[in-house]
C-alpha cells in the first residue's frame, strides 16, 4: 500500500503550491504515471480520496496520464516498445534492452481556485 | 507517531539506540500532517468566499497551475540530505531489501559477526512491529536502532534520517539499512544509500527476478541466500541468476550461506572494498 504514502506525497506537494501560487481550493490534478512507475492505479485512486479527505484538495478529480514502457534495443540500435521490463526486443529476441522510459511519476497540473 | 520530535506520520515509531540530544540540525517539513488552511487571515485572497459569496456569474475563478512536480522529490530531498551525510563521513550505507522470511537478520547477525573488530557498523531495523530485530543484532555488539513502520510498507527517507541520529556512528562505518520485509514497495524509496542489496533464499522461487522486476532492476546486488539448502531443493540456479540478469543486465550475484560459511568470504571482501570506496570519497571532499 505504497500508494498512500504517494498521495500523501501528492498532498504535500499541493500545500506547497497553495502557498506558492495562492489558491484554496484544489478542483483536479493531472498526474502522469509510467507503466512502470510501479503504482497500481486503483489503489491509487482509493488512498487520493481517502487522503484528500478535509485537505484543499477535497472532492478534487484525479486525473491519470499512463504513459507507456519505452527501451532502447542494443544490437538493433533502435528505440522499441515493451510491455515489461524482463521483456526480449520484439524484434530480434535480444534481452539486451535499455529502458528508457514508463518510470515517470509526477504531477504535471491542477486546476485550482 | 515519531517519538523524537513527532514530526512524522502517525504510526511510525522509532525505538532504542543511543540517547540522543536534540539537537535537530536538519529541515522539518512535517510531510503527512494536514494542515487545514482556512484563509482566514487577511490579505490573503477572498474572491467569492465573502460572506455574500460574490461569485461573478459567467466568471470561473478556475485556473491551471503547471507544476511538473516528481511526487516522490520530498523523499528525495531527505535522501539526498542523508547521501550528503554518509559521503562526508565516509560512511557505507546499504539498503537490505527482501521478502518476508529470507533470511536477512540471521544474514546481518553473523556478518556483524565475522566483521567485528575490523570495521564499526549500525543497523538500521525496519519492521511493520516489534524490536525482536533490533535486539538480535544488539546481541551480536552492534548499536541497532528499530523503526516500526506501523501501517507503512517501506522505509523513507525522513524515518532514515532520524535513525541516524539515534545511531551516531563513528566516521568510515557501514551502516546496514534492514527493510521491511516487502520487494515491491521499498523499490520506489530512496534513502541516500549506496547500493540496494537484494536478498533472495533459494526456498523461494527461482523467478523472484521477474515476479518482482522493480526490485531486482533497483538493486547492485543480489544475494541469494541458504545455499546450504541446495541439495534438498529442486531450485535452478543458474535460472534464477539468468532472471535476475534479465531484468537488470548489470546486477551482481554472489551465493551464500550464513549457517555453513559457505560464500560468505566473497560478501564480506565486498563489503570492505565498497567501504574503501566510500571513505575514497571523503578524503576527497576533504581536500576539495
Amino acid at each position: 500500500m505504497h500508494e498512500m504514502s504517494i498521495c500523501e506525497s501528492i498532498i504535500s506537494v499541493i500545500e506547497q503550491q497553495a502557498v506558492a501560487q495562492s489558491f484554496d481550493k484544489v478542483n483536479m490534478v493531472r498526474l502522469e504515471v509510467g507503466a512502470m512507475a510501479g503504482v497500481e492505479l486503483e489503489a491509487l485512486r482509493f488512498s487520493f480520496d481517502v487522503v484528500t479527505r478535509g485537505s484543499i484538495a477535497d472532492g478534487a478529480k484525479l486525473d491519470v496520464i499512463e504513459l507507456p514502457v519505452t527501451g532502447w534495443c542494443m544490437p538493433c540500435a533502435r528505440a522499441i516498445s515493451v510491455r515489461e521490463r524482463y521483456d526480449a526486443c520484439p524484434d530480434c529476441g535480444s534481452y539486451q534492452i535499455q529502458i528508457t522510459g514508463g518510470e515517470e511519476l509526477r504531477i504535471k497540473e491542477m486546476e485550482v481556485d | 507517531m515519531c517519538t523524537v520530535c513527532g514530526c512524522s506520520e502517525g504510526q511510525v515509531t522509532v525505538e532504542g539506540g543511543a540517547p540522543h540530544s536534540h539537537g535537530h540540525d536538519h529541515s522539518h517539513s512535517h510531510e503527512g500532517h494536514h494542515h487545514h488552511h482556512d484563509h482566514a487571515e487577511d490579505g490573503t485572497h477572498h474572491y467569492g468566499h465573502g460572506p455574500a459569496h460574490a461569485h461573478a456569474p459567467g466568471l470561473s475563478q478556475a485556473r491551471m497551475v503547471q507544476i511538473e512536480t516528481d511526487i516522490l522529490a520530498k523523499n528525495n530531498e531527505y535522501a539526498t540530505a542523508n547521501r550528503r551525510h554518509f559521503d562526508e563521513h565516509g560512511m557505507l550505507a546499504l539498503n537490505l531489501v527482501s521478502s518476508p522470511g529470507s533470511g536477512k537478520t540471521t544474514l546481518l547477525t553473523e556478518t556483524i559477526k565475522a566483521l567485528s573488530g575490523d570495521l564499526d557498523m549500525g543497523v538500521i531495523e525496519g519492521d511493520q512491529q516489534t524490536a525482536n530485530d533490533a535486539e538480535r543484532i544488539r546481541e551480536t555488539g552492534a548499536p541497532a536502532v528499530q523503526v516500526n513502520t506501523g501501517k507503512g510498507c517501506h522505509l523513507d527517507g525522513h524515518m532514515v534520517g532520524h535513525a541516524l541520529e539515534h545511531l551516531a556512528l563513528p566516521d568510515d562505518s557501514v551502516l546496514f539499512i534492514e527493510n521491511v520485509g516487502n520487494l515491491v514497495c521499498p523499490a520506489g524509496f530512496d534513502l541516500g544509500e549506496a547500493h540496494k542489496v537484494v536478498i533472495l533464499s533459494v526456498t523461494e522461487g527461482e523467478d523472484k527476478p521477474i515476479k518482482y522486476p522493480d526490485m531486482f532492476h533497483a538493486s547492485d546486488v543480489m544475494l541469494l541466500t541458504k545455499t546450504d539448502l541446495l541439495p534438498h531443493l529442486d531450485f535452478d540456479v543458474e535460472k534464477c541468476l539468468g532472471y535476475a540478469r534479465r531484468v537488470n543486465p548489470k546486477i551482481k550475484t554472489l551465493l551464500v550461506s550464513a549457517k555453513s560459511g559457505e560464500g560468505m568470504e566473497d560478501w564480506l571482501d565486498w563489503i570492505r572494498a565498497s567501504r574503501e570506496i566510500a571513505r575514497l570519497g571523503k578524503r576527497q571532499s576533504e581536500t576539495a
